[in-house]
């Protein structure tokens, strides 16, 4: 899933991290974009404000204040550039460290400056090829802090923030408790912070080409481009970079248009929302946030009208009751019987109050786990019994509107 | 005011908490705490919220302040 897409004329889909089809190279990167600027920490702090630079691993946390609560610490961090990338339906950190590799390791440079030392979180299959970009980019003296490469297993939870840090550090990578920031004390009490690949990349881009040029991308409250991940129903699923409010048609247009009439698209990921298939809803947080969504990672699936979307969500919950780490009891029970009960709905297998038992299960498990990993496969499936509320019924009767049959 | 933190990783539902503490915390089906409010102690609760933090055989209670999240 590393195709890039061109932009069709007129769309607001443009290219900005993945412009430069030969970017993974050094001497074109460095042809491209020139040396990377050596400002200091409170410097970066400024331009990721300024440019309104916020995470995009999911949360969308802004970066600035993390940077500010790490350097408030006046100790040495352990800074990690998170390419972990659990999310099955999200390619784009793949498609980034394979495509632009330069840009995440320069953005790791900058939010290194001060620290103690910086690494690359990501999966093992890419380490031989970063391995020796890391090398050669040390040799030409462009990292002042070395970069160590740590290997990010292939599991949901293994990007979670505080997953990584414990992976960093030598342990499982499996989420920890909250009660401690670990921009305050990570797991070897130093101030850890950890940011997606592709937040470090902006901010690469945004050393050199400013925060008033970020900001020509994206919508004011939500400035900037961000890589979205296109499948499902439509002709070329790949990777798109767009601004921020771009409209749900034009970046399905980007990955060839829809196959067949779409029912409804996820946006954001797993732990994301299905919203209507409208080609003109903005991929935003402001546009999303009617319908429980965000755009969270960048995941963008379409559901064909064909495909039953209660059927699709029971895959996806049982995959992420599957994916669960194994800590925490409300999560290792709750997600299972969450995600075998929307299997009973969808599969027609219809008892009095299923549909107020899927609730409650989401209620209950919401807020109970070390990490949002309950929280956001709550999330999920509220969003589908919202969304595809006419199926709930049809489903309740034995039907289903995708099939147009009875069984 | 102090806040009932529980740190899920390590708490593994032995529901002493729920017993000594039953104005802010119930049971789930599997024999986990659950708050009934905000986990925020009333002066009145925090004897028996201190309780139930030393007793909890997996460590898995704190008595935090209320504003930390």
């Amino acid at each position: 899933m590393t195709s890039v897409a061109e932009a069709p004329p007129g769309s607001s889909v443009h290219l900005r991290l993945l412009a430069d089809p030969a970017g993974s190279r050094l001497d074109t990167h460095l042809s491209q974009h020139g040396r990377l600027p050596v400002p200091d920490a409170s410097q970066v702090i400024g331009m990721a404000r300024d440019a309104g630079l916020t995470g995009r691993g999911g949360a969308g946390f802004p970066l600035w204040r993390k940077l500010t609560a790490v350097a408030a610490t006046r100790r040495p961090a352990v800074v990690i550039a998170n390419g972990a990338e659990g999310e099955p339906a999200s390619g784009k950190d793949k498609a980034l460290l394979s495509y632009a590799p330069n840009l995440v390791l320069d953005g790791l440079q900058l939010i290194a400056a001060g620290a103690g030392s910086a690494v690359l979180y990501a999966p093992a299959a890419a380490h031989p090829a970063l391995r020796q970009l890391i090398d050669q980019r040390r040799a030409a003296g462009l990292d002042r802090v070395p970069v160590r490469l740590v290997a990010a297993p292939d599991a949901f939870v293994s990007g979670e923030e505080s997953a990584v840090a414990s992976a960093v550090a030598g342990r499982d990578a499996v989420p920890a408790d909250k009660l401690v920031r670990i921009t305050d004390s990570g797991p070897d009490g130093s101030p850890t912070l950890v940011q997606n690949v592709e937040t470090l990349a902006h901010l690469a881009m945004i050393a050199r080409y400013g925060p008033g040029w970020f900001r020509t991308a994206g919508t004011y409250d939500e400035p900037g481009t961000f890589l979205a991940t296109i499948s499902g129903a439509v002709a070329s699923p790949g990777v798109v970079e767009a601004g921020y409010g771009v409209a749900l048609g034009d970046l399905i247009a980007a990955a060839g248009g829809a196959t067949t009439p779409l029912s409804a698209v996820l946006v954001g990921g797993y732990h994301g929302g299905w919203v209507p298939a409208d080609p003109a809803l903005g991929v935003s947080r402001a546009a999303l946030t009617p319908y429980g969504g965000s755009p969270g990672a960048g995941v963008i699936m379409a559901l064909p009208a064909g495909s039953c979307g209660l059927i699709e969500t029971a895959r996806i919950a049982g995959y992420l009751a599957g994916q669960v780490a194994g800590q925490c009891g409300p999560c290792v029970n709750g997600l299972p019987t969450l995600a075998n009960t929307l299997t009973d709905l969808a599969n027609r297998r219809a008892r009095p109050g299923l549909p107020a038992e899927v609730e409650r299960l989401t209620r209950l498990v919401t807020g109970r786990g070390a990490c949002r990993h309950p929280d956001g496969t709550a999330r999920l499936i509220t969003s589908a019994m919202r969304l595809f509320h006419a199926d709930v019924d049809a489903h309740l009767a034995g039907r289903c509107l995708s099939e147009g049959s009875y069984r | 005011m102090s806040r009932v933190h529980i740190d899920w990783t390590a708490c593994d539902g032995r529901g002493l908490c729920a017993e000594l503490l039953p104005e802010l915390l119930a049971e789930d089906e599997w024999g986990y705490p659950v708050a009934r409010g905000d986990m925020n102690v009333p002066p009145a609760l925090e004897p028996a919220a201190r309780q139930a933090v030393d007793r909890c055989p997996a460590l898995a209670l704190k008595l935090v302040s209320a504003r930390s999240a």
